[in-house]
C-alpha cells in the first residue's frame, strides 16, 4: 500500500527530473569544465553573493511575514480572503512585471542594488510565509496559549515559550521554500541588480544560452544543488525533529478582534500588508494607463486583437493567452496535487526512506530551469519517448516546481495528527484504512486546498521553466507580457502592463475560487475537536450579523 | 486526385502545372534534392512575384499537401493574428503544407537548444539566428545546406556570410545609439555623431548601455566599438567611456524603458537601441504622431543579420525547403518591417512609408565577421566586464 503510494511520485521524479538532469550532466560535464569553472574567480563571488542574499532575504521575509501570518490565521476581518488573494497574486506575477512596477515606485537612490533586491524578495515571498505558517497556525490549539496567559505570562512570553516552538516546523518549512526561491532568483536579480550582479542561476543561464557553454553551466548547476542540499538537508532534519503531534483542530475558530488592542493590531497589520502588496500592483495598473503625454486608456481600448494602426496588429490575444494559461494551470495543479499528496503521505508514513523522497521533491526548484529544460530536450528525443513540445510537458514542468509546496503544506499538518487518534480508532475495531479515512483524511482537505491554490498560482505566473521548454501554438500570459515589454513603442509597453494587470486579477480570482471551493467542502467531515470549533465559528458569524 | 509522386528521382512534371506555386516550389526542391549544381537553371523561373498573386494549387502536382513542417523561432516571433501569420496561412492554403510554430526562448536559448539537438532537431526550419550566434550553429552542424533559388533576390553582402548555404539570410537591422531629439533641442546641444564625441564633456553621464554579457544589443554595441577601434583600441575606449560616466544596465527593456529620457522618463538622453526604434515610436505612439521623437547616430550602428535554415535531420526536407523559399519570398518578407521591425533581406520588397521616412539604414554599418565573434566572444566579454564593471 505504502509502496504503491510512493511509487507515483518517485516515478514522476525519476522520469521528469532525474533522467533529464542525468542525461544533461552526462553529455555536458567534463573534467575540463569542472576545473575551469571551479578555478574561475567569478564562480565563487557569484556563489557567495547568492548565499548571503538568500539568507538575508529569508530572514527578512520571515520577520516581515510573521505578524500578517498570525493575523490572517487567527482573526476574521473584512477583506481577509482578498488580502490572501492579493498576497498570492504578487507571489506569482512574472518577475519582469513586478520588477518594472517596483522600479516605478522605489525612490531613485534605492532603485537598483542589494536593497532593491531584498525588498523585492520580501514582497514576492510574503505569501509563502503567510500561507505556510498560517495553515499551521490555524491548527494550533489556542487553549495552550490561553492557559499560559491565565498563568500570568505576558503576550511576548506566550509567543516565545508556546507559539514559536510550536510554529517552528512551519517556520522552517516556509523558510526553506523562501530560501530556495531567493537562492535561485533570476528575474529580480536581472531587473533590480546593478549590472554584473548575478546569482548562480543567472550565471547558469548566461553560460548556457549567451555563451553556449553547456559544460560550465552543468558544473554550476551541480554546485548550486550541493549548496542547497546542505542547507535544505539541515532544514528538513530540523523540521522532522521538531514536528510533534498536537491535538490539532482543523481550522480553529477564527475570532473577530475583540479588544481595542486586537483591533489595532489586526487593522494596522492588514493595512500595512495590503499597502506593501498594493504598491507594485497599483503601479502596474497605473503604467497600463501611461501614454507619452500622460494618461491614456488606449492600451485597454485596443486590447489584444484590435488593429493599433491600419494593417498593424500586436499579435497578442489576451483572452487566448489567458485561456491557455488557465488550462496549463489546471493540469499543473492536478499533477502537483496528486503527486504532492501521495508523496506527503508516503513521507509521513515511512521513516528513513521517506527522507529521501522528502529531499527529492525539493530538488527540482533548486535545479536551474535552463538545465532541466535543456535536459528534457535531449532526453525525450527518441521514440517512444519523443515528448519534446508535447502539450503536457509545460504543465509537468510547472508541477515539478509546485509539488514541493504541496508536500510542505500537507506534511506539516500530517505530522501533527495525533497518533493516539489512530490508535483509538484501531482499538475501536476500525480497519487501518477505515481509521485513516476517519482520522487523517479530513485533516488533509484544508492543506491540500491551500496547496492547490498555490500550485495554480505558481503555474499561472511561471516564466523561467516555461521559457526554456519549447512551446507550440499560443503563448501563456507571462510569455505574451514579456514579448510586449521587450519591444519599442509606448502602446506596446502600456499594453504589456494591461495584460499584467489582467494576469494579476485572474490570479486573485483563481486563488479565491480554489479557497472557496475548499471551504464549501470542509464543514461536514471534520475530525474530533473540529465540531466545536466549527460551531463556534458559526455562532460567531451569527452574532456578527 | 492526390497521388503522391515519390521525390528522390528527377520527376517529370507536366508543364501546364508549372504555373502553380506548389509546382514551382516542388520543382525547385526536386532539383535541389538531386544534389549537384544544376538547380541554378531554375533560378529565373522562380520569381517571387509568382508567389503572391498565384492561384491555389491543383493538388495533383508533386504533392506536399498534408505535410506538416515545424518552424522553430525565438519568443518574439508573433504566433497569432498579425499579417505575418496571415502570410504563413496563405502558404498553407497554397501548398497544403501546415506550419507549426514552436517557440524556443530567446535567440541564445534557441541556438543552444539547436546545438544540443543537432542531427535530431525539434523542428524542421529554424528562424532568427543572428550573425553573433551563427558560427556556433555552423560549428555544430545544425543546418542542412540548402541554396534556395528564392535567395537570388538577396544582396550578396548578406549571402556572403553563409558561402556554403547552410542558412539563408532573412532580415537585417542595426543596433545604434538612439537620442532623445527634444532633450537635445531644449539644451541647444547638437547630439553626438561619433564614438569619439561620446568621450567629450558635453556628453558626460548621458549614455546608458546594456551589459554585453546578458543582452544582445549590449553585445552588438561592444562589437561596434571593437569594429571601430580594433583589437588594440577598444579597451582604452571603454576605459575612457567609463570615466565619462557611461551607465550599464542588464537588458534592453531596463535601458530603454527605465533609464532613457524619452521612453522611460529616466535621466539618460542617449541609449543603445535599434535603428528601427524611431519608426516603432511613430507607429506605436500614443497619442498618434507624425514625426519621430528619437533619432539614430549613424556612425554607431552595428549590423545584425538574421538567418533561417533547414535543420539537419528533419523528417520533412522537401516541405522544409519549400518553407524556406517562402520565408524569403516577397509575400512574406513584405510583412517583416511593420511586425518585427527589421529590414527584409529580399531587396525586391518595397519598404513601408513609415520606414522610409523614420528609419535609418546606415550606408556603411559596422560589422565583425561571425567566426571572429564566436572565437572571441567570451574573452571580449570578460575583458569588458573587468574594464567597465570591475
Amino acid at each position: 500500500m505504502l509502496l504503491a503510494l510512493a511509487a507515483v511520485p518517485v516515478v514522476f521524479l525519476l522520469v521528469f527530473y532525474a533522467w533529464p538532469f542525468a542525461t544533461l550532466l552526462e553529455r555536458a560535464i567534463s573534467t575540463d569544465a569542472i576545473t575551469t569553472t571551479l578555478s574561475r574567480r567569478r564562480t565563487w563571488s557569484v556563489a557567495w553573493f547568492t548565499l548571503w542574499q538568500a539568507t538575508a532575504s529569508t530572514a527578512l521575509t520571515l520577520l516581515v511575514g510573521f505578524l500578517p501570518a498570525y493575523v490572517i490565521a487567527r482573526y476574521r476581518f473584512a477583506g481577509r480572503r482578498l488580502l490572501v488573494g492579493l498576497l498570492t497574486s504578487v507571489f506569482v506575477l512574472p518577475t519582469v512585471v513586478v520588477g518594472a512596477a517596483l522600479l516605478a515606485v522605489l525612490p531613485e537612490s534605492l532603485e537598483r542594488g542589494v536593497w532593491a533586491i531584498l525588498a523585492a524578495h520580501v514582497i514576492f515571498n510574503l505569501a509563502v510565509v503567510v500561507r505556510v505558517v498560517g495553515v499551521t497556525w490555524e491548527h494550533l490549539p489556542t487553549d495552550l496559549e490561553a492557559a499560559a496567559a491565565t498563568l500570568g505570562a505576558s503576550p511576548w512570553q506566550v509567543v516565545r515559550t508556546i507559539t514559536l516552538p510550536l510554529l517552528r516546523p512551519a517556520l522552517t518549512a516556509a523558510g526553506s521554500i523562501v530560501f530556495l526561491f531567493t537562492f535561485t532568483s533570476f528575474g529580480v536579480i536581472r531587473i533590480l541588480g546593478t549590472a554584473g550582479t548575478a546569482t548562480i542561476e543567472v550565471e547558469i543561464w548566461r553560460r548556457a544560452t549567451q555563451l553556449g557553454d553547456i559544460g560550465d553551466a552543468a558544473v554550476l548547476t551541480v554546485l548550486q544543488l550541493v549548496v542547497l542540499a546542505a542547507v535544505l538537508g539541515w532544514a528538513t532534519t530540523s523540521q522532522r525533529r521538531h514536528g510533534r503531534a498536537l491535538a490539532i483542530r482543523p481550522v480553529a475558530a477564527r475570532a473577530r478582534p475583540r479588544t481595542t488592542r486586537q483591533r489595532v493590531l489586526v487593522g494596522t497589520t492588514a493595512l500595512a500588508t495590503a499597502a506593501v502588496v498594493m504598491l507594485p500592483l497599483g503601479a502596474l495598473v497605473m503604467r497600463s494607463f501611461r501614454g507619452s503625454d500622460g494618461f491614456s486608456s488606449a492600451a485597454w481600448r485596443n486590447l489584444g486583437r484590435a488593429e493599433v494602426r491600419p494593417g498593424i496588429r500586436l499579435g497578442v490575444d489576451p483572452l487566448d493567452a489567458l485561456v491557455r494559461s488557465l488550462q496549463t494551470a489546471a493540469w499543473a495543479t492536478l499533477f502537483a496535487v496528486v503527486i504532492g499528496a501521495l508523496a506527503a503521505l508516503a513521507i509521513a508514513a515511512t521513516g528513513r526512506t521517506g527522507r529521501l523522497l522528502d529531499a527529492g521533491v525539493m530538488l527540482p526548484i533548486g535545479t536551474s530551469a535552463v538545465t532541466i529544460g535543456f535536459g528534457m530536450l535531449i532526453t525525450f528525443d527518441t521514440a517512444p519517448f519523443d515528448w519534446r513540445a508535447s502539450w503536457w510537458l509545460v504543465p509537468v514542468g510547472h508541477a515539478l516546481v509546485a509539488v514541493p509546496f504541496v508536500v510542505r503544506t500537507t506534511l506539516t499538518v500530517l505530522r501533527s495528527v495525533e497518533p493516539r487518534l489512530l490508535e483509538a480508532a484501531a482499538t475501536l475495531g476500525a480497519a487501518p484504512t477505515r481509521a485513516w479515512r476517519a482520522v487523517v483524511l479530513p485533516n488533509l482537505w484544508r492543506p491540500l486546498t491551500v496547496a492547490a491554490g498555490l500550485a495554480t498560482a505558481i503555474s499561472l505566473g511561471e516564466f523561467g521553466a516555461t521559457s526554456f521548454l519549447s512551446r507550440s501554438g499560443a503563448e501563456t500570459m507571462p510569455i505574451a507580457i514579456e514579448r510586449l515589454l521587450g519591444r519599442t513603442g509606448t502602446l506596446l509597453q502600456a499594453q504589456g502592463f494591461a495584460l499584467a494587470s489582467i494576469l494579476a486579477a485572474a490570479t486573485i480570482v483563481a486563488v479565491l475560487a480554489v479557497e472557496l471551493a475548499g471551504r464549501s467542502g470542509d464543514t461536514p467531515t471534520f475530525g474530533p475537536g473540529a465540531g466545536a470549533g466549527d460551531r463556534t465559528d458559526r455562532r460567531d458569524r451569527a452574532r456578527d450579523r | 486526385m492526390t497521388t503522391h509522386i515519390p521525390i528522390p528521382t528527377r520527376t517529370r512534371i507536366p508543364t501546364r502545372m508549372r504555373r502553380t506555386i506548389a509546382a514551382l516550389a516542388a520543382a525547385a526542391m526536386v532539383l535541389a534534392a538531386c544534389g549537384g549544381d544544376d538547380d541554378t537553371a531554375d533560378d529565373d523561373t522562380i520569381s517571387d512575384d509568382t508567389i503572391s498573386d498565384d492561384t491555389i494549387s491543383d493538388g495533383d502536382t508533386v504533392d506536399l499537401a498534408g505535410r506538416t513542417v515545424t518552424l522553430l523561432t525565438y519568443d518574439s516571433f508573433p504566433v497569432i493574428d498579425t499579417s505575418m501569420n496571415e502570410a504563413l496561412d496563405a502558404f498553407t492554403a497554397e501548398t497544403g503544407i501546415t506550419i507549426e510554430l514552436l517557440s524556443g526562448g530567446d535567440t541564445g536559448a534557441m541556438v543552444s537548444k539547436a546545438v544540443l539537438t543537432s542531427g535530431n532537431p525539434e523542428g524542421d526550419v529554424m528562424w532568427g539566428i543572428d550573425n553573433t550566434f551563427l558560427s556556433r550553429a555552423l560549428a555544430a552542424d545544425v543546418f542542412e545546406p540548402y541554396d534556395s533559388p528564392a535567395a537570388a533576390a538577396i544582396p550578396s553582402e548578406l549571402t556572403d556570410l553563409v558561402p556554403d548555404h547552410e542558412a539563408t539570410p532573412v532580415d537585417f537591422g542595426d543596433v545604434c545609439i538612439n537620442y532623445d531629439i527634444a532633450w537635445f533641442d531644449e539644451r541647444d546641444l547638437a547630439p553626438p555623431t561619433t564614438f569619439d564625441d561620446l568621450l567629450g564633456d558635453d556628453y558626460a553621464d548621458l549614455l546608458v548601455v546594456q551589459n554585453p554579457a546578458t543582452s544582445s544589443p549590449g553585445l552588438a554595441f561592444l562589437l561596434a566599438t571593437i569594429a571601430t577601434y580594433g583589437d588594440d583600441g577598444w579597451a582604452d575606449y571603454w576605459s575612457a567611456l567609463r570615466a565619462n560616466g557611461v551607465e550599464v544596465v542588464e537588458g534592453w527593456s531596463e535601458a530603454y524603458y527605465e533609464r532613457f529620457t524619452w521612453a522611460g522618463g529616466g535621466p539618460k538622453p542617449l541609449v543603445v537601441s535599434y535603428g528601427s526604434s524611431p519608426p516603432a515610436e511613430v507607429i506605436f505612439a500614443d497619442p498618434p504622431r507624425d514625426d519621430a521623437p528619437t533619432g539614430v547616430i549613424e556612425a554607431t550602428c552595428f549590423r545584425q543579420v538574421e538567418f533561417a535554415g533547414v535543420l539537419r535531420g528533419t523528417g520533412e526536407p522537401e516541405a522544409a525547403r519549400a518553407l524556406v523559399d517562402f520565408l524569403v519570398s516577397e509575400r512574406f518578407q513584405a510583412e517583416l518591417p511593420l511586425n518585427v521591425f527589421v529590414y527584409p533581406a529580399n531587396a525586391d520588397v518595397d519598404l513601408p512609408a513609415e520606414f522610409v521616412e523614420h528609419a535609418l539604414v546606415p550606408d556603411d554599418p559596422l560589422t565583425v565577421e561571425p567566426g571572429r565573434i564566436e572565437e572571441h566572444r567570451s574573452a571580449w566579454i570578460d575583458e569588458w566586464t573587468d574594464i567597465v564593471l570591475g
